[in-house]
């Protein structure tokens, strides 16, 4: 649905996107992370049109978006970066023109679809209020609003949740997930819990480079301490260091002041045979815990 | 098409929407009333028509159509809702055009406001309307050459001041080198050159028009500068 086909982006000598390739289908929820100035937003922009790449293309619905720019953009809803809005105009009459601009004018099917996008994005009390007086989490909903009006089979957000309490972060990643199945959507993100509670695909993007794409799973199990397991022994503990030092699913074990740390190898599930382990040979285990391993550490040590 | 006329309508609405609007507007008013009766005085004639009015319409839309023309793209750039109206299905032509057609509205509906003049001339005398009428048709003709490159200097910047101080310059020098006494600071050059020069003038097109004759070569004059215009505009924001 969304393919992104060699794209690339120079700025003088800057290059800000480098190569990226990737397609979204759809079903997908594509998260895209990475450090400021990544290229995150240009590639968006090159997708939906607005930027013209350096080379490279992008196709929407197997429609190229230079040869035939239009007929793409009816495809996609965006929202682009800390959304940009007409400031003048009220809700409802911002929301009128882009119903105009995408080609719903009969009143009927506009009265409907703002309704349905003022339900959905909590702007009853706001309707008829300038968009520049709007607190910015306000702003925010209406450029969502803006972008799913159409019920676009494609939609490309840049930092959606930015800007938004938690509460709403929480609705908009609802209803993202809740578009999920029938779209294809591509969203920006610096909140990694995100990525994980909405997408299936991730792409991490650094100096323009792709670094990975692949699900958030697989990404999470990139952590050193993926699957590792902390224990703390009573007793005499050089007898079950050697153990496990010996062990074949054993990467390391590191001493953590009276607590030991066995880090598998692969990040694989060593639960079972430590258990068993510790029943076998008698070890007074006083605690045992599986330590948390978020992403932030995943992208810190691909990005840094 | 209905893209246009949205983007059209949201443009021209926008303008009563900014209280700078209206100030141009009232300077617009006050300056070229005021400009007819107490400089325009200065040439008296004694018949009843507009050109002590139209004589210094030329100059006066230098100053005031890039005062309507400099946000028409610069304000989009700085606020960056050109993004949201570019990744619209619309074409770069559409837009400006549409934007274009509410600015040069805008500028129409404040020619029509001075309608005060050949009411009051009509009130006077008995006037010869054919001049009155080909003298606002040229007007606003020529008004739309300047908000053409208004809206073009306008898109090549954020900044609405440099937009309009482009735009400006460029409307002066348009104005100045068909005035009498500057073709004179050329009088040194070849008399082609001083021809083509002040054939580059919107005074030499207008001024026929003012007196009530129409011809092709001033209209076609004001059109292609306009459609020139406007495709530098477009080639501006194709990027
Ligand atoms: N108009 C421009 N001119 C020059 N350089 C630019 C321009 N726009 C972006 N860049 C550069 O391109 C690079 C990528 O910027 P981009 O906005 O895509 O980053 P990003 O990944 O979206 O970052 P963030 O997380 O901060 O939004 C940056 O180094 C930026 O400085
Ligand atoms: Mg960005």
């Amino acid at each position: 649905m969304i393919e992104a086909d060699k794209l690339v982006k120079d700025y003088g000598p800057i290059r800000a996107v480098d190569n990226v390739s990737f397609k979204v289908e759809k079903g997908d929820v594509l998260g895209f992370l990475g450090p400021n100035g990544a290229g995150k937003s240009t590639s968006m922009k090159m997708i939906t049109g607005f930027l013209r790449p350096t080379s490279g293309t992008a196709r929407i619905g197997e429609i190229d978006v230079r040869e035939n720019p239009i007929e793409a953009k009816k495809l996609f809803g965006y929202l682009p970066e800390s959304g940009p809005l007409y400031e003048e105009m009220t809700v409802m009459e911002f929301l009128d023109f882009i119903c105009s601009m995408r080609g719903i004018c009969k009143k009927k099917d506009k009265t409907e679809k703002i309704q349905r996008v003022v339900e959905i994005c909590h702007l009853e009390g706001v309707r008829n209020q300038p968009i520049d007086t709007l607190s910015k989490g306000f702003r925010q909903r209406v450029g969502m609003a803006q972008a799913v009006i159409h019920d676009p089979a494609c939609l490309i957000m840049d930092e959606p949740t930015d800007g938004l309490d938690p509460n709403q972060k929480l609705e908009v990643r609802k209803f993202i997930s809740s578009m999920a199945e029938e779209k294809a959507i591509i969203l920006s993100t610096h909140i990694l819990e995100e990525v994980e509670a909405m997408c299936n695909r991730v792409i991490i993007i650094a100096n323009g480079k792709i670094l990975v794409d692949e699900t958030p799973e697989n990404l999470r199990k990139r952590h050193p301490h993926f699957n590792a397991v902390r224990l703390k022994i009573r007793g005499e503990k050089g007898e079950v260091k050697e153990f496990l030092n010996g062990h074949s699913l054993v990467k390391e074990i590191v001493d953590e002041s009276g607590q030991i740390l066995v880090v598998p190898k692969n990040g694989e599930n060593i639960d079972e045979t430590l258990f068993q382990a510790a029943k076998d040979k008698n070890w007074q285990v006083t605690q045992i815990e599986k330590p948390h391993t978020g992403l932030e550490e995943v992208f810190a040590n691909l990005t840094k | 098409m209905s893209a246009i006329l949205s983007i059209f309508k949201r443009e021209f609405l926008s303008y009563f929407r900014s209280s700078l609007a209206y100030v141009f507007l009232i300077v617009f008013i006050l300056l070229s009333i005021s400009l007819t009766w107490f400089v325009g005085s200065f040439f008296k004639s004694d018949d009843a028509n507009l050109n002590r009015f139209f004589v210094f319409l030329p100059w006066v839309f230098a100053i005031f159509t890039p005062a309507v023309g400099m946000r028409l793209w610069a304000e989009e750039r700085k606020t960056g809702t050109w993004e949201l109206l570019l990744t619209l299905p619309v074409s770069v032509t559409q837009a400006v055009v549409g934007k274009f057609l509410a600015g040069w509205a805008f500028i129409t509906l404040a020619l029509f406001s001075t309608f005060t003049m050949p009411a009051s001339v009509a009130y006077l005398g008995d006037p010869d309307w054919g001049p009155i009428i080909s003298g606002y048709f040229g007007a606003i003709l020529m008004a739309g050459a300047y908000l053409s490159i208004c809206s073009l200097t306008s898109a090549l910047t954020k900044s609405q001041v440099i937009a309009f101080v482009l735009g400006f310059i460029i409307c002066l020098l348009l104005v100045l080198s068909g005035w009498s006494i500057f073709s004179e600071l050329f009088s040194g050059l070849p008399v082609a050159i001083v021809d083509a020069i002040s054939n580059f003038s919107f005074i030499t097109h207008y001024e026929s028009m003012m007196r009530g004759l129409i011809t092709i070569k001033d209209i076609l004059f004001f059109v292609s500068l306009i459609i020139f215009s406007l495709i530098l505009n477009i080639v501006v924001l194709e990027r």
